[in-house]
């Protein structure tokens, strides 16, 4: 079963200079038990596709067209916001990247462990039994104790630990994972990474992975989804995406890694130009200003190409694989 | 904790301090005799001379602040001129009165002000939100002694719902207390406002702080969100700003106090400048600003109770 079907998504918000096309037809798939990493530099709609899933999209901002199809059941895009606020919490877990503010400061840890299971038929006493076993699965030393303190009193790696053990205390399907890792360093990271692995295969949830790190998402997932402005440009199996990129946004992100640079460089890759003004979005592909491999054909609308084996991309040129760029 | 305390005391001490300096310099430089004041236009010099012996004016200036400071601080501010018993004493009696007075229009002000600001920024932009902006610029912007004046006219005379003046039989606290209604509103609720203003917009910048849209993601009901995930931090703005506000409503209580002719050290002090009654002023003017500086402590330590931050920093 398919924890979360996505199809044709579309988002839009009102501004004063007219409305932005935040997300343009995306479409994606959650497989039950899968970890699924979804990768794209800053303002490419991340957020935004997760506030729209999660029906917390600002007031300005608005689901015009396709669905939200959650455990094959509840059409997200349409559910009452009552219905919506169950599903939050119990169904959908969502972990933040800020993991200074996520917690609330001047509540203890306990209290708000608390709070979130008050849907929870468990005693009091239960309750916090459960915190504390979950607090110890994220390696809280001295878990009883931490209860009573308050989030200032954790480090940042940790309160992190404790939003992912909020997170999976209510047991979800999804887990929703918003660049968990980007505020933390780099050995925090990998063992943040290997926590929620772990966890994920204990607990047997969905996760959708946000982030920008290329090396965190080939790491931890099974599948992948590049967005680039509001559209999902390539999507299929991490191995796919990372051996046989098929659009060139997705090849060129490839280069950009820093990891993956063989020799030592002054210069690091970077892709040319900008994303353009969503509020002006062009008729053809969206990446049309920036690629290299452009042609009279790009300003149609470039199709879904299925290139097999749940590997899709969004661009004319998508039947021969990417050029690996020349690495500087 | 206690080291955090003592050391906010001796603050509170240099402030009082540094208050009294001032105060002694305002009514040294005030033309007119004390002395001659007190014994009326018929006193003969040699009288007004043997008092001025005996308040000690005649001593150099220092050695009169000196006295002054140090008789302050053992809680002799010296004696009322016209009746000579000790200031201390009559400020004193009159002190309660005020206090329940400022009380009462904190009680006022957070009363209507807190609910207020957070009903307009949970439906900001709508007409409550307006309705409420509107209204708290409108109770700012007129004087509580104009306040004073219509509830007077408005709850005791023409409606007859409250009674109109003095503070209430003593021993009676019902009827002290049903006295004590109109002139805490007009103490109040210019306060009212400004902490609706306050709230509201403290409200609105914690409602977009990440740990709410946490609370939101693990789906908590909307009446838990705002008022135990909210409030509880957009509060603590409002608490400081009420430590300062009861400046502002111990001088509005001069004007409560003259309007609804209550006793008070607001009526006090107004009678004491009209007879040019110096010690009472200089006593009066002194205890409030210990009064002021103790609730302000006392405010820091309310903060300190709700944030756990502020708490561990202590």
């Amino acid at each position: 079963m398919t924890t979360l079907r996505i199809d044709n998504l579309n988002v839009t918000f009102s501004t004063e200079a007219g409305p932005l096309h935040a997300l343009k037809n995306v479409s994606f798939d959650v497989p039950e038990n899968r970890i699924v990493g979804i990768v794209g530099e800053s303002g490419c709609g991340k957020s935004t596709l997760i506030n729209a899933i999660l029906g917390l999209l600002a007031d300005n901002g608005s689901v015009d067209g396709g669905s939200i199809l959650f455990e094959g059941q509840d059409e997200l895009t349409t559910l009452p916001p009552s219905r919506m606020r169950d599903l939050r919490g119990p169904r959908i877990a969502t972990v933040f990247q800020d993991p200074m503010g996520a917690l609330n400061p001047v509540i203890s840890v306990g209290k708000q462990m608390l709070n979130i299971q008050y849907r929870s038929p468990l005693s009091k006493e239960e309750k916090l039994n459960r915190a504390v076993e979950m607090l110890e699965l994220v390696r809280i030393p001295d878990a009883r104790a931490a209860l009573v303190r308050y989030p200032h009193q954790f480090s940042g790696g940790m309160k992190q630990r404790i939003a992912i053990a909020m997170a999976l205390m209510m047991e979800p399907a999804l887990l929703i994972a918003d660049e968990p890792t980007t505020a933390l360093d780099a050995t925090l990271e990998v063992t943040t990474i290997e926590l929620l692995k772990d966890l994920q295969q204990k607990i047997g949830c969905s996760v959708m992975f946000i982030s920008h790190h290329l090396g965190v998402i080939a790491e931890l997932c099974d599948d992948v989804v590049v967005m680039y402005a509001g559209e999902v440009v390539e999507r299929g199996t991490v191995r796919q995406i990372f051996q046989d990129p098929r659009h060139p946004y997705t090849a060129r992100l490839l280069e950009c890694d820093p990891a993956r640079q063989s020799e030592r460089t002054r210069n690091l890759p970077t892709i040319p130009g900008e994303i353009p003004d969503l509020r002006a979005r062009p008729t053809g592909c969206i990446f049309a200003n920036r690629c290299d491999r452009v042609s009279d054909a790009c300003s149609a609308p470039p199709p879904d190409k299925d290139i097999g084996g749940g590997h899709i991309a969004r661009c004319f040129v998508a039947d021969t694989p990417a050029e690996t760029g020349v690495t500087a | 904790m206690l080291s955090y305390f003592i050391k906010r005391l001796g603050l509170a001490a240099a402030i009082v301090s540094v208050a009294m300096f001032l105060l002694f310099c305002m009514i040294y430089l005030i033309p007119g005799d004390p002395a001659s004041v007190a014994l009326g236009p018929r006193a003969t010099e040699e009288m007004r001379a043997a008092l001025r012996e005996k308040m000690g004016l005649n001593q150099p200036v220092l050695v009169q602040f000196w006295n002054f400071y140090i008789g302050a601080w053992t809680g002799d501010l010296g004696d009322e001129v016209l009746s000579g018993r000790p200031v201390t004493t009559v400020v004193l009696e009159q002190l309660p009165y005020t206090l329940a007075l400022i009380v009462g229009g904190i009680t006022w002000s957070v009363a209507l002000g807190i609910p207020l600001g957070c009903w307009a920024a949970v439906s900001r932009g709508s007409w409550a939100d307006r309705v409420v902006g509107i209204l708290s610029v409108a109770v700012i912007a007129v004087p509580s002694f104009v306040i004073a004046i219509y509830a007077l006219l408005i709850f005791a005379v023409e409606l007859r719902w409250l009674p109109a003046i003095g503070a209430g039989e003593p021993g009676n606290l019902g009827d002290q207390l049903t006295h004590l209604i109109l002139p805490s509103l007009a103490v109040g609720l210019g306060w009212v406002g400004y902490i609706a203003r306050m709230v509201r917009a403290s409200m609105l910048e914690v409602l977009e702080a990440s740990h709410i849209r946490t609370a939101r993601a693990f789906g908590l009901p909307d009446r838990t969100i705002t008022y135990r995930y909210a409030l509880s931090i957009a509060i603590l703005p409002t608490v400081t700003l009420l430590g300062v506000g009861i400046g502002q409503m111990l001088s509005s209580a001069v004007f409560a106090e003259i309007v609804f002719a209550r006793p008070g050290v607001g009526k006090l002090v107004y009678d004491a400048i009209l007879t040019r009654n110096f010690p009472i002023v200089t006593g009066t003017v002194l205890i409030t600003t210990v009064l002021f500086v103790l609730l302000n402590l006392l405010a820091d330590l309310i903060i300190g109770a709700l944030d756990p931050r502020v708490r561990s920093s202590f």
